[in-house]
């Protein structure tokens, strides 16, 4: 049996007449990065802020690291580090002052080996409102961690950060979970939950649509094949482009995407046609749809219906 | 040093950063002081009696009524409070530390104002220093609970002017910062019994610059005291983190309890 630290139990949240969260149960592993996706509106965010203390909930039950958030506060903040979506901080605070005074709340010396960490270090007398926004990001993430919970949850972590940036925080989330952190890793970037999370769940509608492996999950769609092509002519958009095992096409840019489920069949139909209309193949692509096509796949079934 | 001592320095720091919480508690108070002092001198030589509390009473009611609502709800609605909150700082911590700080800032300028008012303006110098230290910190005290339930209640800056401005404006014209209560005609002095600032004149009268006052200074300052008591434990009692979660524990409405001693002094004092 896994060890457990994030535990969920027929959880619901209730706004008035709207079921935001309606009785879902999961669990989170120590040491595991856990995705936690959906559109907006899913749940996520009343999910978290429950975890987190911040809400009170209206069924279920909720247990971090063995404490009740909604009725253990003192006990919570020792177990529990949130990056929390919005600033959370003074604008007119000075990075060094928010890495002592949050240390402080935590009955700690300053953790300066953070901001060096996350290149702070000359930014250290910089005030909130003028660091950048992945400065910003970063000293969030810097506050914490600071005083090493065993969970962490981050919303929406790397949202509007350039790429160096985004490696910078993945490699220290990574070498969060190698200590053995356990991560809660909300985020709209599928690529991003693909490539860090150990397993995700997928909320659409205050329920848990799947939840498992990003492996998994691809692999447990409709059996689709992603085939991408792109011609030099506009013949694929004629109404009688049409070929065996498709169930789902869309366009992006300069480029057919067809999910079918005879890759063979629809290639060679797909060649074929293109030769019958003369028309010039320029990039023809099969895959194993992604997090993100699975994700659509979820969300454009669960609207559907 | 522990965390609220070191929450203490950051928001006692933060009264001079930030240019608008500077503006209200040093600039506009000193400012005003400057120009009172030079004006109403000429005019009616009988103000530079009460220029010195008159011009602290402003201090303080400029930095608790015109800044410190506006930061409360601000620090609420930027996520500060929800940052505070899971990181274990108490609900009392977020209130009486901005208070604190206010009502030190505010002393620094009653200081500034009691050193130069004599030399500049010829004003009369408090026959008891401990006497004015005891009002100021029972005024301080009672406007920061206002101030304080007021950013407390509202749901935005717009709500926390219009509070402000009905105790700030009435306290300015009836209060007895301009010209004595005694002068005022029955009606208004009636209402003038509803304001804090009324009794902070009384007993600064009083207790500080050796006046005889029309108001007993012990119930003034007992009012001044029971005032900032019960605006603090309806302010702790009403707060929010957020404004997302809606979960409130009674109606802002219940803040109207604040005005209890003040009705009190009303029906007490004839």
């Amino acid at each position: 049996m896994e060890d457990s630290i994030i535990e969920v139990r027929d959880f619901r949240k209730v706004y008035g007449d709207f079921v935001a969260v309606d009785g879902i149960t999961f669990e989170v592993n120590r040491g595991e990065i856990f995705g936690l996706l959906g559109p907006n509106g899913a749940g996520k965010t009343s999910t978290m802020e429950s975890l987190e203390g911040l809400r009170l909930i209206d069924g279920g039950e909720l247990r971090v690291a063995g404490v009740d958030p909604g009725h253990q506060p003192h006990l919570l903040k020792r177990v529990l580090g949130v990056q929390l979506q919005s600033s959370g901080l003074p604008a007119n605070i000075r990075v060094d002052e928010s890495m002592r005074l949050f240390c402080a709340y935590h009955g700690l010396p300053p953790r300066d080996d953070l901001l060096d960490r996350l290149g702070l270090n000359e930014k250290r007398s910089a005030q909130y409102h003028q660091l950048s926004a992945g400065q910003q990001r970063r000293l969030a993430l810097a506050l914490a961690v600071a005083h090493k919970p065993p969970v962490i949850f981050l919303d929406e972590p790397t949202a509007g950060l350039d790429v160096a940036s985004r490696v910078q925080l993945h490699d220290l989330m990574r070498e969060l979970q190698a200590d053995g952190t356990t991560i809660l890793l909300a985020t709209h970037d599928m690529a991003e939950a693909a490539e860090l999370a150990t397993r995700v769940a997928i909320l659409l509608r205050g329920k848990i649509a799947t939840i498992g492996t990003p492996l998994e999950l691809t692999a447990a769609g409709a059996g689709l094949t992603k085939i991408s092509v792109r011609t030099e002519g506009s013949s694929l958009a004629r109404p009688e482009a049409k070929f065996p095992g498709i169930q789902q096409t869309s366009r992006q840019e300069e480029y057919f995407i067809y999910f079918t489920t005879d890759v063979g069949g629809t290639v060679s139909a797909l060649m074929a046609y293109l030769h019958a209309q003369s028309d010039q193949l320029v990039d023809l692509r099969v895959e194993r749809p992604s997090l993100e096509d699975r994700f659509l796949e979820i969300t454009h079934h669960g609207a559907a219906q | 040093m522990n965390a609220f001592a070191q929450h203490l320095a950051f928001q006692f720091r933060t009264g001079i950063r930030d240019r608008s919480l500077l503006l209200m508690n040093y600039l506009f108070p000193l400012g005003f002081y400057l120009l009172m002092g030079a004006l109403m001198g000429q005019v009616n030589p009988g103000f530079l009696g009460s220029l010195i509390p008159a011009m602290a009473v402003l201090a303080v009611m400029s930095g608790t009524l015109l800044a410190l609502p506006g930061t409360l709800v601000e620090a609420r609605e930027a996520g500060i409070f929800r940052s505070y909150k899971v990181n274990g700082v108490p609900a009392l911590s977020i209130l009486v530390i901005p208070v604190l700080t206010t009502m030190v800032h505010s002393l620094i300028v009653a200081i500034l104002v009691g050193v130069s008012a004599p030399s500049l303006f010829h004003a009369a110098v408090p026959t008891s220093w401990a006497g004015f230290l005891l009002v100021f910190l029972a005024m301080s005290f009672a406007f920061a609970g206002i101030a304080g339930l007021i950013g407390v209640v509202s749901s935005n800056n717009q709500m926390t002017v219009l509070l402000s401005q009905l105790i700030f404006l009435p306290s300015m014209v009836l209060g007895g910062l301009m010209l004595p209560t005694s002068m005022l005609p029955t009606g208004l002095g009636k209402v003038a019994l509803l304001l804090p600032t009324t009794y902070a004149m009384n007993a600064f009268g009083e207790l500080a610059m050796g006046q005889t006052m029309p108001v007993n200074s012990v119930l003034s300052l007992a009012i001044l005291v029971a005032s900032g008591a019960l605006a603090f434990y309806l302010a702790v009692y009403l707060f929010r983190w957020d404004s997302k979660n809606a979960a409130r524990r009674a109606h802002p409405a219940l803040a109207l309890l604040a005005l209890l001693p003040y009705i009190a002094g009303l029906v007490l004092i004839r």
